[in-house]
């Protein structure tokens, strides 16, 4: 029962795997199953969050949708095609803001589009539009080292939309925050999303974070990585952060962690 | 010195050490601040000059050593002066300074170059670089006599002793520098469909530029040993020559007055290096702390 939640949603998917697994080799020579069939669907304007334990291929999964890893069996598509290898249509985020520190911000958010050769004028345009959706554009000619960690990240978001992908891949983008400037990241995120309309994957290890910013969450347990629940977050747009004090807020989150408990436990 | 603002309690003031008690201990403590201001820093550094050109002196006037065999500040002083009043010193200081940077510039090149290529490539690596290891564990002292041989006595085989010196910190350092950058740097230019040349161009190139820096900062004060140990096998002109020169006539002081200006020039090089470093890798300012292979 996946209901429509954004109003940019179209029919076709954005993304899906099918019956997708990941084994890699360990050092002693065995096998370590990362994923096991692995299934779910993403439509178009969906923010998906996936949440589960560290070691429960959350990360693997991303990396795969990425084209930064091979899936070792099942399907992986983005808009249709099969995934094959990095992708001009998606924009990634990592837990460390990962900036050039010889370019200022700006520069660093036209990373994506030099490299994939766009008009620079149009793309500055963007840059500079995306940096004033998360508050820095009276910083654009500032160097990194001049940025905390959180305005560091919010370049890092910039980075990634300046290109306008159909898909933003997120892996845990505020895990190395503090608990106060996470929680403002999330409230900006959420914001974007609802501006941009964009189609975004965001991997978290939080529960209330997966349930605050998705329109589903994908509950994976670990070893073998495989999802035990995909729920729909019917709580109202846009949101803010008194609804994490609701009840039907704690309800997501307790039934969540009930469910990861039974599968193993968070770490 | 006290420049304390507080009144402090101290044992100095008269009271016994025992009647401090814990609660005095959380009474901030005013302390000379810790950076100096650059005009007495500046004082500081002239006045133990001075002092160590007293001990100097006077333990060569104490001590009765020879003037033949250690000669005081004073005796090099004025075979410093000698040597620039006499005009002297133009042609060989040319001489030797031109050995100097034309040695480092065709060594840094080459160490650039190769170390670029070899830091691409884990083939390249594994053929030539025990090639490059074991042509550095050949003393350049050794093989010194050899270039003379070959080059002559002119300032060419100075020029090629200097380069083959200077080559391996640099190409050391470029490798290691271009295998620097994060991991997830590269990823990411990778996720962002980047290609090899642009992950070359925007991330390994600018990361390893700390390194190449530290290299050709060894390089450029190694060239200067260099240069000397050329001239000092065979040569009619330079610093190193001069050096031998005065050496043959026991003149120890204008031993001194050579060494001097060879150290000057050496701090010259490194500060102008250090000078450039700091303006192209703005965003670091610990590349002295990244040397090796010197």
């Amino acid at each position: 029962m996946n209901m429509p939640l954004t109003p940019r949603q179209a029919q076709a998917p954005a993304f899906g795997f099918q019956r997708l697994h990941k084994v890699f080799r360990s050092k002693d020579g065995g096998d370590v199953i990362a994923l096991r069939d692995v299934g779910f669907e993403v439509r178009q304007g969906e923010f998906v969050t996936v949440v589960g334990p560290s070691g429960c291929g959350k990360s693997t999964l991303l990396r795969i949708l990425a084209g930064l890893e091979r899936a070792s069996s099942g399907t992986v598509s983005i808009g249709g095609r099969a995934v094959t290898g990095p992708s001009r249509d998606i924009g990634v985020v990592f837990q460390a803001p990962v900036l050039l520190p010889w370019r200022t911000v700006l520069q660093n958010v036209l990373v994506p589009a030099q490299i994939q050769g766009r008009d620079i004028k149009v793309a500055t345009e963007r840059a500079m539009h995306y940096l004033a959706l998360v508050g820095l554009e009276h910083f654009a000619t500032k160097y990194p080292g001049e940025l905390s960690g959180g305005m560091q990240q919010r370049v890092g978001i910039a980075r990634a939309f300046v290109n306008d992908p159909m898909l933003l891949l997120m892996d845990e983008p505020f895990g190395a925050l503090d608990a106060m400037t996470r929680e403002t990241m999330n409230l900006e995120l959420h914001k974007l999303k609802e501006r941009t309309g964009a189609t975004i994957m965001l991997v978290t290890h939080s529960i209330p974070e997966a349930v605050f910013l998705g329109d589903r969450v994908v509950v994976m347990s670990p070893r073998p990585g495989r999802v035990t629940q995909v729920i729909d977050v019917d709580l109202p747009h846009p949101r803010s952060l008194d609804m994490i004090n609701t009840d039907r807020f704690g309800t997501y989150v307790s039934g969540i962690r009930a469910n990861l408990n039974a599968a193993g436990g968070l770490d | 010195m006290n420049t304390s603002a507080i009144p402090m309690k101290t044992p100095r003031d008269g009271a016994p050490p025992e009647a401090l008690s814990a609660a005095d201990a959380v009474v901030p403590v005013a302390t000379e601040p810790v950076g100096l201001t650059a005009a007495r820093r500046r004082l500081l550094m002239a006045g133990f000059f001075v002092l160590v050109m007293a001990v100097w002196h006077f333990a060569i006037v104490l001590l009765q050593v020879s003037p033949l065999i250690f000669p005081g500040p004073l005796a090099v002083a004025r075979a410093l002066v000698e040597l620039f009043q006499s005009g002297e010193i133009v042609k060989h200081l040319g001489v030797t300074l031109y050995e100097i940077l034309a040695g480092f510039a065709f060594g840094a090149m080459f160490g650039l170059v190769l170390g670029a290529l070899i830091g691409q490539s884990a083939l390249l690596e594994a053929v030539l670089y025990p090639y490059v290891v074991a042509f550095q564990t050949v003393p350049k002292v050794a093989v010194a006599p050899l270039f003379v041989l070959w080059f002559g006595f002119d300032t060419t085989s100075k020029v090629v002793i200097t380069a083959t010196i200077v080559f391996f910190p640099v190409l050391a350092n470029t490798i290691v520098g271009l295998r620097s950058a994060p991991r997830d740097q590269i990823e990411l230019m990778k996720a962002f469909t980047a290609s090899p040349w642009h992950v070359f161009r925007m991330v390994r190139l600018p990361q390893a530029l700390p390194y190449v820096f530290a290299g050709l900062d060894i390089g450029i004060v190694l060239a200067v040993i260099g240069a000397i140990v050329g001239e000092f096998v065979g040569a009619q002109a330079g610093l190193g020559y001069l050096i031998l020169q005065r050496n043959f006539s026991m003149d120890a002081a204008g031993m001194f007055a050579i060494l001097v200006v060879l150290s000057l020039i050496g701090l010259v090089l490194h500060s102008l290096m250090k000078f450039i470093a700091r303006r192209v890798i703005f965003w670091t300012d610990a590349f002295t702390d990244l040397s090796r292979g010197a």
